[in-house]
């Protein structure tokens, strides 16, 4: 059980997939500047995770065993159409869910961290408790990482910059702050 | 945004500078900062992208009266990860070392949004060949802003250059410019150099359209 921990608080905080991986900062960027969107990409972005996590594993345990060129492929389309089920069986069970999450479902196919969980998880060799529990970290950490971002920006906008700092470099200055503070993390444990 | 007649030039040129995909339309920022740390790895992935852009783009602008208008954002992506598995399996075959340092990010091309966002803003409605040298130009303006950012944190982060010391058994290294942060920051830097830049340039071409000796009774 103590891996299974272990994971979950890795990818939580150490190998934290927006500001240590870089992972999925194209909605980090773009939808980091209010609390409140910011909260529902993190929980659609967990959502999708977790249920990637556990097709990926049905996928690499039955059926890529014996297609290992097809794995790229396989895992995109999966996701693409994940992404869509999702989205209908949400949009028929809970209409409320649904108006909440809005644009930011869809676009979660092409976010790469879902991606880049899934091939983590093959290359790792993960079980499905593991995979499940590198999921909901990674959804957690991804979720942290937009929440702080979008409480400095909310800040940001009443502040006194010059007018050339007013765009993405800054924020790019402040994501570097925000992994800086992360990298604090790094010493949680040398055995991952 | 079609209805712009361009020449075959400006396809290419487009994309280098003016819609630059990383520094101007803030597309493909994952690679860009994640395997830059040093100038062979983001040689090894600009050139990986470039492959799978081009050749995306010349299949889909092929194909484009057989893609059904349903489902052509599914089949741009089957596209594309099929070229980013030739070339996965290419890097792997070819280049064993650089294969490893990028990691999962070879496979990652299939989401890096610059591609999906070529087939669907340009080779989706153009000819084959302009197609190419659209995917052409964004491919190399991408090449040079994983160039620049590679250099930078390079020669501050390890005092190399591909691999060569530049600097004497002095030189402490920058560490912290390898390391995630470094990533943000140089790109950080290097977007608002670009702002600053551009508010210069507008002023600059502000005062030349004043009119003869305003600027020096202000001055006086």
């Amino acid at each position: 059980m103590g891996d299974v921990t272990w994971i979950l608080i890795s990818s939580m905080l150490v190998n934290n997939f927006t500001l240590t991986l870089f992972l999925g900062l194209c909605p980090f960027m773009g939808v980091s500047s209010k609390i409140d969107t910011a909260l529902r990409l993190g929980v659609a972005d967990t959502f999708v995770l977790t249920m990637t996590a556990v097709a990926v594993w049905a996928l690499n345990t039955y059926v890529l065993e014996y297609f290992p060129y097809l794995r790229l492929i396989s895992f995109i389309v999966v996701i693409a159409s994940l992404v869509q089920i999702v989205e209908m069986v949400i949009k028929k069970t809970s209409p409320v869910l649904f108006r909440a999450l809005g644009i930011y479902l869809p676009l979660i196919t092409t976010n790469c961290a879902i991606l880049a969980l899934a091939i983590f998880q093959t290359n790792r060799g993960y079980t499905l408790v593991q995979a499940l529990a590198f999921a909901i970290g990674s959804g957690a950490g991804l979720t942290m990482a937009l929440l702080l971002m979008a409480s400095i920006r909310v800040n940001l906008e009443v502040a006194d910059i010059p007018a050339f700092a007013k765009g993405l470099g800054l924020v790019f200055i402040i994501a570097g702050s925000l992994s800086l503070a992360f990298m604090g993390f790094a010493g949680l444990g040398a055995a991952g | 945004m079609t209805k712009h007649v361009t020449t075959p030039t400006q396809d290419v040129l487009r994309g280098i500078w003016h819609e630059n995909p990383v520094l101007v339309q803030a597309l493909g920022l994952c690679p860009t900062l994640a395997v830059t740390n040093s100038v062979a790895n983001s040689l090894a992935m600009s050139v990986a992208t470039f492959f799978v852009l081009v050749g995306s783009s010349f299949l889909v602008s092929s194909f484009k009266r057989f893609i059904p208008n349903e489902v052509r954002i599914a089949t741009y992506v089957l596209i594309i990860a099929t070229f980013v598995t030739l070339a996965d399996m290419s890097l792997e075959a070819l280049v064993p070392t650089v294969h490893k340092a990028l990691g999962a990010f070879v496979g990652l091309i299939v989401v890096n949004c610059i591609i999906l966002a070529r087939q669907e803003a340009f080779a989706a409605k153009h000819p084959v060949g302009r197609s190419v040298l659209d995917a052409i130009g964004s491919g190399f303006g991408f090449t040079i802003t994983m160039l620049i950012m590679g250099s930078i944190r390079e020669v501050l982060g390890a005092g190399s250059f591909l691999g060569y010391r530049l600097f004497g058994a002095s030189f402490e290294p920058w560490v912290i410019f390898t390391l995630p942060p470094g990533g943000f920051f140089t790109l950080g830097f290097v977007l608002l150099f670009l702002a600053w830049w551009q508010k210069r340039q507008e002023l600059q071409a502000k005062v030349r359209a004043w009119p003869e000796g305003v600027g020096e009774r202000k001055a006086a």
